[in-house]
């Protein structure tokens, strides 16, 4: 019996792997890049050629899996909760299409914004598309449900969704591994047009997908992963699901009780086992992590006279991620009161690093907007959107990926001149590449610095897209030659830098700044790697 | 047995080295642990933390719930105090006294040293002063852990092999380098504690 010690993204992917995986595709995003990396530093899956390369962003690594899997292989996709809505089109439409060899999605959501814009729930999307959800407690669960998954995934011919939240994710712990099976061969769908989606088709296919749920809910009915489990005082039933099982079993381990309790792990939701509890206990409590969703489904609109607790009533906070001190709460366990934070202690917000070259680029862009009214600089998600927080304050908005290009073209088109637009060199590729087209074809009147570090910094320095073709994209959307500057942020370019940017803001048009200079962990990274290659010799 | 463990400190302070070390240290000891860590915005300068679970039976809960860390083992003193909030009655403190000072409004490190010096168990001293004679300034976590060596009921040879494994691959003189902190820690807190017994 071999065991691994695991974090939950890596025993995703170590069970993709040994479930038979054939492609895998995402774009870094915390909590999920893990799951990428970690088949990208596998022996096994370079030995058997399983694809790994990150895509530019989550939609065009949905659709390659979509593709893996028409041809009859084992795919899976990874992001992060807010990359499904960039990846939801084709997402939704896979459903419809149905897979051919097995697709998980794998969702990593981030309850209490760790490293986030929301707290969006995926499982919202497994019922939208109408597919199984899998929500493992455990590193365990999570490795066991790729190999179920992929099986039910064939068997339904029907993607799967995979929800894990940030603990999972970045939790270890020790997971028994299975045998490795093989890899499918090559095989096309029998059906030729299954995969054309032109309306006639579509509604067949779509008929085939509703046609499918009595039988995914009878398998969510027979689940290992939904499980009951008996007890004797009926005041209250306990429904919990993902990692809040845990919660809820440290808990009963310390404060011996004995309500029944259902573990939710697969959905679409258990109908006979919601009967069951609601029907035998007083009163219900539902403890999951994310949005209460298990919750809205049991009392719906109108309640219907069930006794429900759990996020809408206050039992539990209404937002941010759980802990086994809120479940405690939840339970009405007493607890004793912990020592307190001294008061002196003061946050420490992250911050860019010392030398980042981002740092220069900020410091340029105040010198440069200096004169001009606030507010007119539009950022991105990446490290630089630190560049929010003082001392810089040099950037008012981050929404999306790619937003910024566009949210500068709004404000330009609203009579805000000049409109800046600062985006990542990755970010750039991800989404904002579409967002320049429009700015071109309409002229508008907005800076666009692209700072270029060479890397996607913020999830720990990964291959980026852009790299080495940056002005030529920009070139390549119609930007006009003269008004692609690259400019070298450091401290000796200052002034230079300032002038550049001064008379690219007076420019009435779209012009691009390309700040390029790497990233100083990426390259303390490769300097090391090569003083240790050197020493070697 | 069990031992629930705070690792705090600042991003990149070597949080997840101290973890992943005591971690194959549990493994081979044959315990049950879970381990969750912070990856993300927070590894950029600022505060993280990472719960460690031990135990000879099955762990259920990723996160250490308030009041029940066993060791806070932390490589900054303030972040020391962040987290007393998870500490059980009687457990110890065991950090480094030499703060990491990013931000503008640090507040008065002898205040800060003040507040560790009342708690009723606690080891504090300057370990990147100690990894500095070594001349392995980034073994600071290091030498903090061998401190806490005592503390984690895990044979300390476990936790030599485990530094051997991590960083055999860095090469023979960075595994040195990283024994003697741990070594050096261990003496300091086995000195303290004879000194503390008499």
């Amino acid at each position: 019996m071999k065991r691994l010690l695991l974090l939950g993204d890596e025993a995703i992917a170590q069970g993709a792997i040994d479930a038979g995986l054939s492609g895998a595709y995402a774009y870094p995003g915390t909590p999920s890049t893990e799951i990428l990396e970690y088949i990208q530093h596998s022996k096994y899956a370079k030995e058997n050629k399983i694809h790994s390369t990150w895509s530019a962003n989550e939609k065009t690594a949905m659709e390659a899996a979509l593709g893996m899997s028409y041809a009859g292989k084992r795919a899976l996709v990874c992001m992060k909760h807010v990359g499904l809505n960039v990846a939801a089109d084709p997402f939704i439409n896979s459903a419809i299409t149905g897979a051919n060899g097995g697709v998980i999605v794998a969702s990593a959501d981030d309850p209490s914004m760790h490293s986030s814009q929301n707290e969006q729930d995926s499982r919202f999307y497994g019922k939208f598309a109408m597919v199984p959800v899998l929500e493992p407690s455990s590193q365990q669960e999570a490795y066991d449900m790729m190999h179920y998954g992929y099986d039910i995934s064939e068997k339904y011919q029907v993607p799967v969704l995979l929800r894990i939240t940030t603990r999972l994710a970045h939790s270890r712990a020790g997971v028994v591994v299975r045998e490795v099976k093989k890899q499918n061969e090559m095989e096309l769908p029998k059906d030729s047009i299954q995969y054309v989606l032109l309306p006639s088709n579509a509604r067949k296919r779509y008929k085939i997908l509703l046609g499918i749920q009595p039988s995914l809910e009878t398998e969510s009915e027979n689940s290992a992963y939904n499980k009951y489990f008996e007890g004797s005082d009926k005041s209250l039933g306990i429904i919990v699901s993902g990692i809040a099982y845990n919660y809820l079993m440290e808990n009963k381990n310390e404060n011996n009780f004995s309500f029944p309790v259902l573990k939710i792990g697969q959905y679409p939701l258990p109908l006979k086992m919601l009967e069951k509890i609601a029907g035998e206990c007083d009163e219900i409590l539902v403890i999951e992590e994310g949005y209460p969703m298990i919750e809205e489904s049991l009392t719906g609109l109108l309640g219907k006279g069930l006794k429900v607790r759990g996020r809408f009533d206050g039992t539990i906070l209404r937002y941010g991620e759980l802990n086994p001190n809120i479940v405690a709460s939840a339970l009405g366990i007493k607890e004793f009161k912990p020592m307190q934070v001294p008061d002196l202690v003061v946050s420490r917000p992250p911050a860019l690093c010392g030398g980042c070259p981002h740092i220069d680029s900020f410091k340029a862009l105040n010198e440069a907007l200096d004169g001009l009214s606030s507010g007119r600089s539009f950022s991105d998600i990446g490290c630089y959107t630190l560049g929010a927080l003082p001392p810089y304050e040099s950037i008012n908005s981050c929404v999306d990926m790619g937003a910024s290009i566009t949210m500068a073209k709004g404000a330009a088109d609203a009579g805000l001149v000049p409109s800046v637009a600062v985006i990542g060199d990755s970010t750039f590729t991800h989404s904002g590449m579409t967002a320049l087209l429009d700015a071109v074809n309409d002229k508008s009147p907005i800076t666009v610095l692209i700072l270029d570090n060479e890397t996607t910094g913020m999830t720990g320095g990964q291959f980026s897209p852009a790299n080495g073709k940056i002005e030529f994209i920009c070139k390549g959307l119609g930007v006009d030659e003269r008004h692609i500057r690259v400019i070298e942020p450091l401290k000796k370019n200052h002034n230079d830098n300032v002038r550049i940017m001064k008379e690219e803001l007076n420019y009435n048009g779209v012009s691009v700044i390309i700040p390029r200079r790497e990233c100083v962990v990426t390259l303390a990274q490769k300097t090391k790697e090569k003083r240790k290659a050197a020493a070697s010799k | 047995m069990k031992k629930d463990i705070i690792i705090a400190g600042v991003g990149g302070q070597g949080i997840v080295s101290i973890a992943a070390i005591i971690g194959y240290a549990a493994v081979e000891a044959g315990l049950f642990l879970k381990q969750s860590e912070v990856h993300g915005m927070s590894q950029r300068g600022g505060e993280v933390s990472s719960h460690f679970r031990l135990s000879d039976k099955e762990v259920a809960s990723d996160l250490i719930p308030q009041g029940k860390a066993d060791i806070i083992i932390s490589v900054e003193p303030m972040e020391a105090l962040r987290y007393l909030p998870m500490l059980a009655p009687g457990g110890w403190v065991i950090t480094n006294s030499k703060p990491f000072i990013n931000i503008p409004n640090y507040p008065d490190i002898d205040l800060i040293l003040g507040e560790i010096e009342n708690l009723p168990n606690h080891l504090a001293f300057d370990a990147d002063n100690v990894a500095k004679e070594l001349r392995a300034t980034k073994s600071a976590n290091i030498v903090l852990l061998g401190a806490a060596s005592p503390f984690l009921d895990i044979d300390y040879v476990k936790l030599e092999n485990a530094i051997r494994l991590i960083f055999g691959r860095k090469g023979e003189a960075v595994v040195n380098v990283n024994l003697d902190a741990l070594k050096k820690g261990r003496d300091y807190a086995e000195t303290y504690q004879l000194t503390a017994s008499i």
